[in-house]
């Protein structure tokens, strides 16, 4: 595994487009920390972002991952030219011929997205934790250490999407059209999600039924895996209970969820391997 | 002798194509192999599905008696495939370093092996900024870097200028020198002529021959004659004689071919007994080339 390991960052190493972009995102990542520096100050009304506790524990955890997760598309990247320069280079055939056997191909690449994600995981949670040693109301290690399960489904939800970059890249075998062939992936879901609302337009608890068969796609089990922070805020819930507005909404990580995004990430990388199998090069 | 690699009905179909039928071989260790066939016969074909690299159809290979197996065999095995292909965007030594780790071994020969293929100098510059010589004998000192038992070459020649041939060749001798097993694909019977003590003939996808390049055809040789004078003279005593096939002439040089055996000099006292003195007699095998235009024209 440490071979393989090596072999991948080898390769990404010395590649300026990979290294520049890397660096992008976790800049990024650590940029989260400057919404605490947003602050509104206009006469009468004072509006300081990290005061209205949105750097509290435990919701830390989910605000942070939640932002943190759309910044993956520059990883994204990175991932899908890691796959698809092996094609325009043809170095994939060279591996091969050099005693690389497919799977461990496929693992190699397989290995480094878990490597990439659990940086990334370390990461977002060094950041929370300090931010929230700052900012946070409630410090007592209780408090601190709950609700961590948002990391772990950050965790799946990154080596679930760049498992499909990797499946998309070697299928598609160009980084922009494999991209753009996950952004018409994503259109035929919402799509086919429309197609679902217009079916069970008729039926009680339309959207019930609609997220029933959703949530086994890849993209929606992805994005259910953290659900949006922005309506669990004290600030926002009082403002809305104002207007007479309540939300039930279960803002939890659902195991069936994760259960999901890890069977797709299975299949993935398992279509990768059988793709790279029947392939002649 | 040790067996590196069998082939056993080998067999690939590209839908219609049948790109190499039921094609058998051995090499042994040792030797160096030449791979004959024009384009488009499933020379690289071949060499792809040894390689690992394209999925055989039917019909079986091994490595080393089977004893490995093919990705791992291919650790012990140098080859380069057509056009050298590596990592652009990095320089030599780090292009070289990777296949050290692909291949589980240390990376101390580097220098060493770029130093064979004259690439030292330029060991730091990027891949991208390499000739097409200069990517094809990187691809070679590739292919050494765990001094291989045996070196597979699919064409190393192929659209390089003359100085690029020439380089090429001299390193490829270089090696055969060292007692490395080689097996060379080529379209370029000159080339496998100079290097080569077996071939392999194929022609599309079928197994012609296969066995020792002198063994190739049932010749008895030939003779190069020529006279200053009286050459109509020459043509009709030639004719009579029994051991000869057949009399044509090549611009003024007029070649005798043998049905028999006849030594140089039981030919020169012949002639010169009828009253012809010559002013060139050479004795040889047929070339390369004729034999394998014969071999090719009669399957």
């Amino acid at each position: 595994m440490l071979r393989l390991l090596t072999i991948e960052f080898h390769k990404l190493k010395y590649n300026r487009a990979s290294k520049v972009l890397s660096l992008i995102y976790f800049g990024l990542l650590t940029c989260i920390a400057l919404i605490a520096a947003i602050k509104f100050d206009i006469g009468p009304i004072k509006f300081h972002l990290a005061e209205i506790g949105i750097f509290n524990f435990p919701y830390i955890w989910h605000f942070n991952t939640y932002i943190a997760a759309i910044l993956k598309f520059f990883l994204l990247l990175v991932i899908v030219s890691m796959m698809s320069n092996e094609y325009s280079y043809k170095t994939l055939k060279q591996n091969l011929i050099d005693g690389l056997s497919k799977k461990e191909f496929i693992l190699s690449k397989f290995y480094t997205v878990i490597v990439f994600a659990l940086i990334s995981t370390l990461f977002v949670f060094l950041v929370s934790l300090i931010l929230g040693l700052f900012y946070s109301d409630y410090t007592e290690l209780a408090i601190i250490t709950s609700d961590l399960q948002y990391l772990l489904a950050f965790f799946i939800k990154l080596v679930g999407f760049f498992s499909m970059g990797l499946f998309f890249g070697i299928l598609v075998k160009r980084s922009a059209f494999a991209v753009g062939a996950m952004v018409v992936w994503f259109f035929i879901e919402s799509i086919f999600k429309g197609y679902l609302f217009w079916t069970f337009k008729d039926s009680e608890n339309t959207t019930e039924k609609v997220d029933g068969v959703m949530q086994f796609l890849p993209f929606e089990a992805m994005a259910n895996l953290i659900k949006e922070p922005f309506s669990r805020l004290g600030a926002v819930r009082s403002v809305a209970s104002q207007i007479g507005e309540t939300f039930s909404k279960s803002y939890a990580v659902d195991f069936s969820t994760v259960v999901i995004v890890s069977v797709w990430t299975f299949i993935f990388i398992y279509l990768s391997f059988t793709l790279l199998k029947k392939r002649d090069l | 002798m040790e067996t590196i690699l069998s082939l056993k009905n080998l067999d690939k179909k590209y839908g219609a194509v049948h790109a190499v039928n039921n094609l058998s071989f051995d090499i042994q260790k040792g030797n160096v192999y030449g791979i004959l066939g024009p384009n488009g016969s499933g020379k690289s074909t071949t060499l792809g599905i040894i390689l690992n690299v394209v999925n055989r159809t039917s019909g079986e290979f091994s490595w080393f008696d089977g004893k490995l197996s093919t990705h791992e065999a291919l650790k012990k095995v140098g080859a380069i495939i057509e056009r050298p292909n590596f990592y652009p965007y990095m320089t030599a030594v780090q292009n070289l370093k990777l296949i050290c780790t692909i291949k589980g071994i240390s990376s101390e020969k580097i220098d060493e092996k770029l130093k064979t293929v004259n690439l030292y100098d330029r060991r730091d510059s990027k891949f991208k900024t390499f000739s097409l010589g200069m990517k094809q004998r990187l691809a070679i000192a590739s292919a050494l870097l765990n001094d291989p038992e045996i070196l597979i070459l699919d064409e190393p020649t192929n659209g390089l200028d003359p100085q690029g041939i020439h380089e090429i060749r001299q390193i490829i001798q270089k090696i055969a020198s060292t007692g490395t097993t080689i097996l060379l694909a080529s379209h370029l019977l000159d080339e496998v002529e100079k290097v080569c003590s077996h071939v392999v003939v194929i022609r599309k996808g079928i197994k012609l021959y296969s066995g020792r390049v002198d063994e190739m055809t049932t010749s008895n040789g030939l003779f190069e004659l020529k006279v200053e004078e009286n050459e109509a003279n020459l043509l009709l005593e030639l004719e009579k004689h029994p051991s000869i096939l057949k009399v044509t002439k090549e611009h003024d040089i007029v070649i005798a071919t043998l049905n028999d055996t006849l030594t140089a000099s039981e030919m020169n006292s012949f002639l010169f007994k009828k009253g012809i003195v010559l002013s060139h007699l050479v004795k040889r095998k047929p070339s390369l080339e004729q034999q394998f235009l014969d071999l090719t024209n009669n399957n």
